[in-house]
């Protein structure tokens, strides 16, 4: 991926100011580009750590690069694994709930087994009722109620039981 | 997945017409796919592209504004898939569907139900669709429209005797066509009674497997004809123009490699005639958008109906580059509802185009398809060069689709130029390590028959 020039002089300076500050961390956002500096620990390392992370074009969207941005619950399941993954069968429209008014079929922390009905993905006007087809909790939810979905697209990870 | 391309502005805000659609979906996969995002992008009309999960990696992909998978790699669940595409369709609210080639492109329940969903389908109306689709009837329709056909069943054959009867009433040797069918599938050449009882089951079995429908016709065997076919598009005023013709005389096993245009042995006087006689089968239908009408030319330059296709064709840039214009742009205007006012003399036919079809496949063992990673692919460029193709370096060719990865297409003065170009290009090409066509179609090029244009549609299979 293309990225622009880092300014080295610029990235020393900055450098300077966190030493002089006593500053561990410093992020600055311009244009189109950020540039993240973290010291590490003086008795663990040489000097700060420097990460520059142009910031992404807006990207072609396929709804399951959007998928990460529209994380709802609680707490976001970090580096678990043996999540099993909850996929859409189909293409449509996902809703959380049956009904506008009700509440949500499965929240995070929520117990499931096989036939428990996740959520609805309504395709050409049917509502498809769609199965957990595993045991355990709701660890993550990764769409919202109304989000286009296409096929694959993971909605749920559960941890097993 | 890597990002490739810049991020597209919109090219073209003013162009636009106010009519034009602002956003469709391309019910399609591969090199097509590619070519409808492309005329999209110039006439600023906003792409979703469905995809399959063998297909996430296309590059293509970005290209479009959205792409939306809707199922695994077999067809049956994804590019075949009405429910999936039109759910597609709707999530991402699109004014219109263009269905490519193959796929759903002639399905007559797939057009009725964009309709009854208020999805415009680039391509005929149901009733056109329905009237050519069917191989029976559209023999009819061109008797109706005073256009010769191959003297044949008049519909579908009932039995074996009154097939028998037939052809010998006509005269062996006779072909047996599945009405629902395309593709050579179905089809049976046959010399005398005995081979016509056996061909006749076979014929009936293999169209009941491959098209659901076993109604067979017969006709009279034109011997060592050419096929010859003419572009026409239609809006839906009544308006029709034709492109001229595109000789596809080198087929193997009616799966067609090579395509030309002008038909290098055509007079003015036939070709005029051609025209006139596809305009009138078009018009008969009602039909509306790009279509395809096909003729036998036998070796007295009598010209015989044979079918007509109801969809853009993969050979269209033959077309294109033999009159300047681009062909599924005309289909998204007049889809939209543009009426084509261009008149007829405005269409100029210069110089000679010639394309070859590539596909992955083994010419020295009996074509048989090399799926695979590609890992070195060099395309050809240079003055009169033209590929079409979905493919590149790194992209792995899947067994589940059609084994074509690219289109060689080359526009020159004259037919012997067109020709010496095409060798260079293929020569140029690189597609390793899979075995491609790309040796087959240079023994034709270089073929002394093929040269001086004294070939017909059983040429490939005699000689190579």
């Amino acid at each position: 991926m293309a990225e622009k020039d880092i300014d080295l002089k610029k990235v020393k300076e900055l450098i300077e100011i966190m030493k002089q500050n006593g500053l561990e961390e410093l992020e600055i956002k311009q244009g189109d580009q950020k540039i993240f500096l973290r010291r590490s620990q003086p008795q663990s390392s040489a000097g700060p750590i420097v990460t520059a992370v142009p910031m992404m074009r807006q990207e072609f969207v396929s709804p399951q690069s959007s998928q990460s941005t529209d994380v709802v619950g609680q707490t976001t399941a970090k580096h678990e694994e043996n999540l099993i993954e909850i996929k859409s069968p189909i293409v449509g429209t996902f809703y959380s709930q049956p009904t506008p008014d009700s509440d949500p079929y499965v929240e995070v922390g929520s117990s499931v087994e096989p036939q428990t009905i996740v959520c609805i993905i309504e395709a050409m006007k049917v509502m498809n009722e769609i199965k957990a087809e595993t045991s355990g909790t709701i660890a993550e939810v990764f769409v919202t109620n109304g989000q286009a979905v296409e096929y694959g697209q993971v909605l749920f990870k559960v941890r097993p039981d | 997945m890597a990002r490739y391309f810049l991020r597209l502005g919109r090219i073209n805000r003013n162009i636009k017409s106010e009519n034009m659609f602002s956003r469709i979906l391309i019910a399609n996969r591969g090199e097509i796919a590619l070519r409808i995002i492309r005329a999209c992008h110039e006439l600023d009309i906003e792409t979703v592209v469905v995809y399959s999960e063998a297909d996430k990696d296309a590059p293509y992909l970005q290209l479009a504004d959205e792409a939306v998978c809707i199922g695994p790699a077999d067809c049956a669940k994804s590019y075949l898939n009405i429910p999936r595409i039109i759910s597609a369709a709707e999530i991402t609210d699109v004014e219109a569907i263009h269905p490519g080639y193959g796929f759903l492109a002639e399905n007559i329940e797939f057009a009725q139900i964009c309709q009854e969903c208020g999805i415009t389908f680039i391509g005929p109306p149901v009733e056109a669709m329905r009237l050519l689709g069917d191989k029976v009837m559209a023999r009819k329709l061109a008797q109706q429209a005073k256009v010769p056909i191959v003297p044949g069943s008049d519909g579908e054959i009932k039995d074996i005797s009154d097939a028998i009867k037939l052809a010998n009433d006509m005269g062996y040797p006779v072909i047996i066509k599945a009405a629902a069918g395309g593709g050579g599938r179905g089809m049976r050449i046959v010399h005398n009674d005995i081979s016509l009882r056996s061909a006749y089951n076979a014929a009936r079995t293999e169209a009941e497997i491959a098209f659901g429908n076993g109604s067979v016709y017969l006709e009279k065997y034109i011997i060592e004809p050419r096929h010859v076919e003419i572009q026409i598009m239609a809006d839906n005023k009544g308006n029709a123009l034709h492109f001229y013709e595109r000789d596809c005389s080198t087929q193997r096993r009616h799966q067609k490699m090579i395509e030309e245009s002008p038909c290098p042995v055509l007079d003015k006087h036939t070709r005029e005639k051609l025209c006139e006689a596809a305009l009138r089968v078009i018009k008969e239908a009602k039909y509306v958008n790009a279509a395809t009408v096909e003729f036998l030319l036998d070796k007295n330059k009598n010209f015989y109906f044979i079918e007509a296709n109801t969809r853009i064709q993969v050979e269209h840039p033959v077309t294109e580059m033999v009159t300047g214009y681009d062909l599924i742009k005309w289909q998204l205007k007049v889809a939209s509802g543009m009426p084509i006012k261009m008149s007829q003399k405005n269409i100029k036919h210069n110089g000679v185009a010639i394309e070859c079809r590539i596909n992955a496949e083994d010419p020295e063992n009996n074509f048989t398809p090399c799926p695979g990673k590609i890992t070195k692919y060099i395309p050809p460029g240079g003055p009169g060069v033209r590929v079409d193709t979905h493919v590149h370096q790194g992209w792995t060719v899947s067994p589940t689709y059609d084994s074509m990865i690219a289109k060689v297409i080359v526009h020159q003065n004259t037919r012997a130029a067109a020709i010496t170009t095409m060798k260079r290009a293929l020569r140029e090409f690189v597609i390793e390590p899979i075995k491609t066509t790309i040796p087959a179609c240079l023994d034709i090029l270089s073929h002394n028959l093929f040269v001086k244009n004294e070939i017909d549609t059983g040429f490939v299979e005699r000689n190579f």
